[in-house]
């Protein structure tokens, strides 16, 4: 009955994974390899951890009829050996093959800085995102947290810094131009969040008095949700914003239209 | 056990008179804010010097004092407010309704400026109106932007729009709240229990809403209008510190001796 009931349990789990695709469809260039990476990992330590109980289940339901086995103390070699082997070969499995398949998709997302990307800031506060694009000169203009206000100047642009008067700040939704590497950058206002772009494979952490990035290169057009993936208070649940991917083309009449902060 | 039970009275007791630890956000608190505890705690010492308070006689109150707040310098044009975030929101409005941050009237005078006696009403224990003041969350604004209101006065905080807004203050000397109201026609009946200019009032769901209240421990207060003027009459004859506090260009005051069937004129300027 028991053990009717842990069967049914894990035929259900597996087909409730196979029923649909939990993971959203991937929109960016780098996401394919760390979808193969989670693949990687499932499969691999996935057929070990079946492997294993299937030997130790087999192994129970073998000696379970004969009695109580006479004691046999183990040499120390075979004890050795087999704390050994599990150890080398899930390194050499888990922790070789993720840094092999890894480390190229690390150098895409954290390597130098290319010059043909679009740069932008994403400023998270309780509860919301904030959006800045340098403007025309390329240049982010200095912020200064004793200009912070709500309304008239939500991150604190410093009016006397030339290069923060074209800076476009906005509470709406972050264009993008399809197929063009972006770079955005983060900052908190006051705890720690994470921007999280399901769709992009991104979830970069912001910290306070720190400025992290994310990177990552949309392949098709559309709206994605950019989610708090760090508990951040009581409206934590509500910080949301869109990524909107666009034809270069539209993507560049958009921001046209956008004026300057100063401006 | 015993130990946590009076950790837990004690936390419930300070929380109620308002003197547990300032809540994270309080700790912020811009220049407005220390203004006004500095203010209560000036108060507070004046009052202690007068001795008992004596309850308040209608009939001394025939002095005025009254005048306007001029703005010097360009007026800093209106900033339409972004409210990009929130569809619901922006479709409240045609166009973007306009910052009430900075408001310079065609006269050149200053809206949206409590005036106050900051000093000289310590001796006096005025009645608390049981009309309340009304904060309305309408269109994903607060409405009104400034105002004031007498200790233990009953403020009223609705929730005029079909969703949900929160609404979170942050003062320095009274307790904080920070409440939901989902649905429209949601309201809560709250108070100050002591003396505050100003306590910022936010959203924490749309966070271009900000509100600010004054709470002071007499009737003699004012807000400017689309005129600039203030008027603070039925006054005691005295001496009394009149204070003029603005969300961005913060404090200034004037001293003024009034005495009985008396009206005297001031005066501020705050420059741009």
């Amino acid at each position: 009955m028991v053990a009717g009931f842990f069967v049914a349990i894990m035929i259900l789990t597996v087909l409730l994974f196979l029923a649909r695709p939990w993971i959203p469809p991937v929109a960016s260039q780098h996401g394919n390899g760390i979808d193969f990476l989670i693949n990687y990992l499932l499969l691999t330590s996935g057929v070990i951890f079946i492997a294993g109980h299937l030997i130790l289940s087999a192994f129970v339901w073998k000696y379970s009829r004969r009695g109580a086995p006479p004691y046999r103390p183990l040499s120390s070699r075979t004890e050795w050996a087999w704390v050994l082997l599990p150890v080398l070969l899930m390194t050499a499995i888990s922790e070789a093959g993720v840094l092999v398949l890894g480390l190229p998709i690390w150098e895409e997302l954290y390597g130098k800085e290319p010059k043909d990307c679009i740069t932008v800031e994403a400023v998270g506060k309780q509860f919301e995102w904030i959006t800045r694009y340098p403007g025309k000169d390329g240049k982010f203009g200095k912020v200064r947290p004793d200009l912070v206000h709500d309304i008239e100047n939500p991150l604190g642009l410093d009016k006397d810094d030339p290069a923060a008067k074209d800076d476009i700040v906005l509470r709406g939704p972050l264009h993008l131009p399809e197929g063009k590497l972006a770079q955005v950058q983060l900052r908190s206002h006051d705890v720690i969040h994470s921007y999280t772009v399901p769709q992009f494979r991104i979830k970069q952490d912001l910290l306070p008095g720190f400025t992290t990035s994310a990177r990552f290169r949309p392949v098709r057009a559309g709206k994605y949700e950019v989610a708090c993936a760090e508990l951040c208070g009581l409206g934590h649940y509500r910080m949301r914003n869109e990524i909107l991917v666009e034809p270069e083309k539209d993507f560049q009449a958009w921001l046209s239209q956008q004026k300057g902060w100063f401006e | 056990m015993v130990f946590l039970g009076l950790w837990f009275l004690a936390g419930c007791e300070g929380g109620e008179e308002g003197g547990g630890n300032p809540p994270p956000g309080a700790g912020t608190t811009t220049a407005a804010a220390r203004t006004g505890e500095g203010a209560a705690a000036e108060s507070k010492e004046s009052a202690a010097a007068a001795g008992p308070q004596k309850a308040w006689d209608p009939a001394l109150g025939t002095a005025t004092v009254r005048g306007a707040v001029k703005f010097s310098g360009a007026a800093p044009p209106r900033r339409p407010i972004d409210m990009g975030s929130e569809a619901k929101c922006k479709e409240f409005h045609q166009e973007p309704p306009l910052s009430e941050t900075i408001i310079v009237n065609s006269n050149g005078t200053l809206k949206n400026v409590f005036v106050w006696v900051r000093k000289g009403l310590e001796g006096w224990k005025f009645p608390v109106p049981t009309t309340p003041v009304f904060l309305n969350q309408k269109n994903c604004t607060y409405m009104p932007h400034v105002q004031g209101v007498q200790v233990k006065q009953p403020l009223i905080i609705r929730n005029s729009d079909p969703f949900l807004h929160n609404v979170h203050s942050l003062p320095v000397r009274n307790r904080p709240i920070n409440f939901g109201q989902a649905k429209q026609g949601m309201e809560s009946t709250q108070q100050f229990t002591r003396a505050e200019v100003m306590v910022k009032f936010k959203c924490d769901v749309h966070g271009w809403m900000g509100a600010h209240i004054g709470a002071v421990d007499h009737p003699y207060f004012a807000i400017t209008g689309d005129d600039g003027a203030f008027e603070l009459k039925n006054l005691p004859p005295g001496v009394y510190t009149i204070e003029a506090w603005h969300e961005t260009y913060k404090t200034q005051t004037v001293d003024v001796k009034v005495g009985a069937n008396e009206t005297k004129e001031i005066g501020f300027t705050f420059k741009g």
